[in-house]
């Protein structure tokens, strides 16, 4: 955020910065709840499954701010709005219908379900992103490298929960997963201050698989 | 079922994204000419060699650490790593990726070469800026 006000970005990539600003909130918000009422409490569960909820749901608006980027000049920023909000009450719906069953603890399941599936959907769509960075032959430094940086978060963290999902032996990947939520913001950062808007960058040798 | 399917997924895509998220890190600077004084420390001549990555990244440890680049260059490094990997392992497998992989790590080279570049001159930035004081 810092960087991006240094650099006079801040309104250009503004839900970029939403989502730091959403992060500082939401562990202020944890570390209060956690003073408060204890690591083992309801309150402490409520707050930070939904903390994680709102910040993913952050990445997502992040993510279509991205792709309004790349398609504004094509026209399509209308569309992509609809689009987005309709993937995100689909991926509510799914979630929701995956844990009706579980009456208990509903409201955190419905989190951490709603969480996971829009790590993977997020995922599905910077793939699609990245295609068509790639066909349109799109240059901007900045936004090639916010792109491939988002990528590769929400790749580490879908395969991190799939894993915890495939056997809860491998839990440490949680402590994994709070190390690669640090990488993000860091390499945001390195790419504001590195390159101007101008910067340009050619695509085509970046596929990782030559043709 | 789904899980294994989504973790294979999720882990193809991101070697994808590393591996295009340090080629665009590298890319950044293959224009980027080295100073004489770079070329002399490294005994690079006009172009950086894939052989070079280590001896830049030795001389690299000596200059005083920058935030902005450390992140970058341990990506870079793992990739220089993977890459080493692929040519002794894959060689025989893929000649061909013998010669990809070598003008890959002498990207690598290049990448770590400027580094030492900006360090170097953000070294002397803040010892003019201690004179002045």
């Amino acid at each position: 955020m810092v960087c991006s006000l240094v650099r006079k970005s801040f309104i250009r990539y503004f839900f970029l910065n939403l989502y730091f600003i959403l992060s500082v909130l939401a562990s202020a918000a944890r570390f209060l709840t956690l003073h408060t009422y204890g690591s083992s409490s309801d309150q402490y569960g409520y707050a930070y499954f939904y903390t994680d909820a709102l910040l993913t749901l952050g990445l997502f608006v992040a993510l279509i701010s991205l792709y309004s980027h790349v398609f504004g000049e094509l026209g399509f920023s209308k569309q992509i709005r609809l689009g987005a909000v309709l993937l995100l009450l689909g991926t509510a719906a799914f979630s929701y219908g995956v844990v009706r069953q579980s009456e208990e603890r509903l409201a955190t399941s419905f989190a951490y379900e709603l969480s996971q599936n829009l790590y993977f959907v997020g995922l599905v769509l910077t793939y699609i992103l990245w295609g068509a960075v790639l066909k349109l032959r799109e240059a901007r430094t900045r936004l090639v490298q916010f792109i491939l940086a988002l990528g590769l978060y929400f790749s580490a963290y879908a395969a991190s929960y799939a894993l915890l999902n495939l056997a809860d032996k491998f839990g440490a990947v949680r402590y994994l997963s709070q190390l690669l939520a640090c990488l993000l913001p860091l390499s945001w950062s390195i790419t504001m201050l590195r390159h101007t808007e101008d910067s340009r960058i050619a695509t085509a040798p970046l596929v990782a698989v030559q043709r | 079922m789904m899980a294994a399917l989504i973790l294979v997924f999720s882990l193809a895509t991101l070697g994808m994204f590393f591996v295009s998220y340090c080629r665009s890190l590298v890319a950044a600077c293959s224009q980027y000419s080295l100073s004489a004084e770079v070329r002399d420390v490294t005994g690079i001549r006009a172009v950086a060699e894939a052989e070079d990555f280590t001896r830049v990244v030795q001389v690299l440890q000596l200059c005083p650490d920058r935030a902005e680049d450390r992140t970058s260059l341990q990506a870079v490094s793992l990739y220089h790593s993977l890459l080493t990997f692929v040519q002794r392992t894959a060689t025989k497998l893929a000649p061909p990726l013998r010669a990809w992989a070598e003008q890959e790590r002498a990207h690598c080279a290049q990448f770590a070469a400027v580094t030492l570049d900006r360090r170097i001159a953000f070294s002397r930035e803040m010892l003019a800026r201690q004179a002045e004081l």
